[in-house]
């Protein structure tokens, strides 16, 4: 933690960021939450730990963090993968973040620009952990008729606060489809269909671009289970379509191309 | 009317599909009428939210139809549909949707009997699983559920 401090302080000395984007102390013990630092002398506010959940890369794209100048940032691998994704989108012009890359890898090291972040993680395991796969093929072992009870139990507690777009450093177009009211396309009102309809249309909008920060479900004040359905989506555009979101700046979407040869035995 | 009649709610592109449904009535070929045909520009303008759109309003069962590979009339848009119908059915199928309703298919416009054999299958199939009544219906203003209705 010294040394993420020392390091804070030194690109703000500097002048190489004008402003550090981190965690602090949360309002109760087990919490963390972000903390823009300005001033060299408030390093000190600046902590990690593996509470230090919160994919700060959400914060990147808001035109008013942009106006403070250039930003370091206390990044985790799911960050810094979001930072790629910005990268490949072009959403993010290279150099504009100092990433301070710190966490189970160990760290802190400071990665200036893309070609850095690439490296970085090249050297990092890659995929989803073994109990993220377990509870996916937990779920893929029901019938159909239980699946469709379990979500419609989930779906039923959404009470659309969009505190999942908010949290996810890829819902980022300024005028989401659910906000789209002519004609409206996913009704405003929490009813049964339409917390299907938006909890669905979320996850194919990350198909092969979520990053599996789980960002979502950890902001859902109602524990819905959306990371599941974004796991799912991941894993399928993985296997059908080699997609890797997150670990290179030049890789495709793989909604946004084709081959000739997709599998398509469904089609009749 | 005592016996179930499905409806079924067809997304066609308007190159292909449309024009080979259209073909099925000219070469009087007798099919079921209890498709609903919606026409669209292309596989690629077929937004999977119409599908769930399209249950919510009463659907019992769902074809989208497009050209062949190789025949789009805007090249690559039903390669582009394909790609997003694979993940999309996994995603339904993972939620728990009822994926026998729902069918995807190819037909030219020279396959009018093709068109006509494909609903007729779908029709078939759909009357046996009986209606959608899971999946949840869209409300009016007025508290009255949003409902199909098939012409006899």
């Amino acid at each position: 933690m010294e040394q993420l401090q020392q390091m804070a302080r030194e690109l703000l000395e500097r002048q190489q960021v004008q402003v550090i984007i981190g965690y602090e102390a949360g309002s109760e013990a087990n919490r963390r939450r972000a903390v823009f630092v300005r001033r060299a002398e408030d390093v000190s506010r600046l902590i990690f730990d593996d509470a230090c959940r919160q994919n700060l890369a959400t914060y990147l794209l808001k035109p008013e963090v942009l106006v403070l100048g250039k930003i370091g940032m206390v990044v985790r691998r799911n960050t810094l993968r979001s930072l790629m994704q910005y990268a490949v989108e072009n959403q993010l012009a290279d150099e504009r973040v100092i990433a301070i890359g710190i966490g189970e890898e160990g760290g802190p090291r400071l990665l200036p620009n893309f070609a850095a972040v690439e490296e970085y993680l090249a050297q990092l395991p890659r995929g989803p952990s073994a109990a993220e796969k377990a509870e996916l093929k937990k779920m893929e072992q029901l019938v159909m008729e239980q699946r469709w009870a379990f979500w419609r139990e989930e779906f039923d507690r959404c009470i659309k606060c969009y505190a999942c777009r908010a949290a996810c450093p890829l819902c980022y177009c300024n005028r989401c489809i659910t906000e789209v009211n002519q004609p409206q396309w996913i009704p405003v009102a929490s009813d049964a269909l339409g917390n299907l309809e938006w909890n669905v249309i979320r996850a194919m909008h990350l198909a092969g671009r979520c990053i599996g920060c789980g960002s979502c479900a950890d902001a859902c004040p109602q524990g819905i289970r959306i990371d599941l359905l974004n796991g799912l989506l991941a894993r399928e555009a993985q296997q059908q379509f080699a997609a890797e979101p997150g670990y290179g700046q030049r890789k495709d979407y793989a909604l946004a191309v084709f081959k000739p040869d997709d599998k398509e035995e469904f089609i009749r | 009317m005592s016996e179930f009649e499905p409806k079924i709610i067809a997304f066609v592109c308007n190159w292909c599909t449309y024009a080979g449904a259209d073909l099925t009535g000219t070469s009087r070929i007798k099919y079921s009428s209890n498709v609903r045909i919606i026409r669209l520009p292309c596989t690629g303008r077929i937004d999977f939210m119409l599908i769930l759109q399209a249950f919510g309003q009463g659907a019992d069962g769902i074809i989208v139809s497009g050209c062949h590979p190789g025949d789009c009339h805007y090249t690559a848009g039903n390669y582009h549909a394909r790609r997003r119908w694979m993940l999309f059915r996994r995603l339904m199928d993972f939620v728990g949707v009822d994926l026998r309703r729902v069918h995807f298919s190819w037909v030219s416009a020279a396959e009018g009997a093709k068109w006509a054999e494909l609903v007729n299958q779908v029709v078939d199939e759909v009357r046996t699983l009986g209606p959608y009544k899971a999946f949840p219906q869209r409300f009016h203003e007025n508290g009255f559920p949003v409902q199909l209705t098939v012409a006899n």
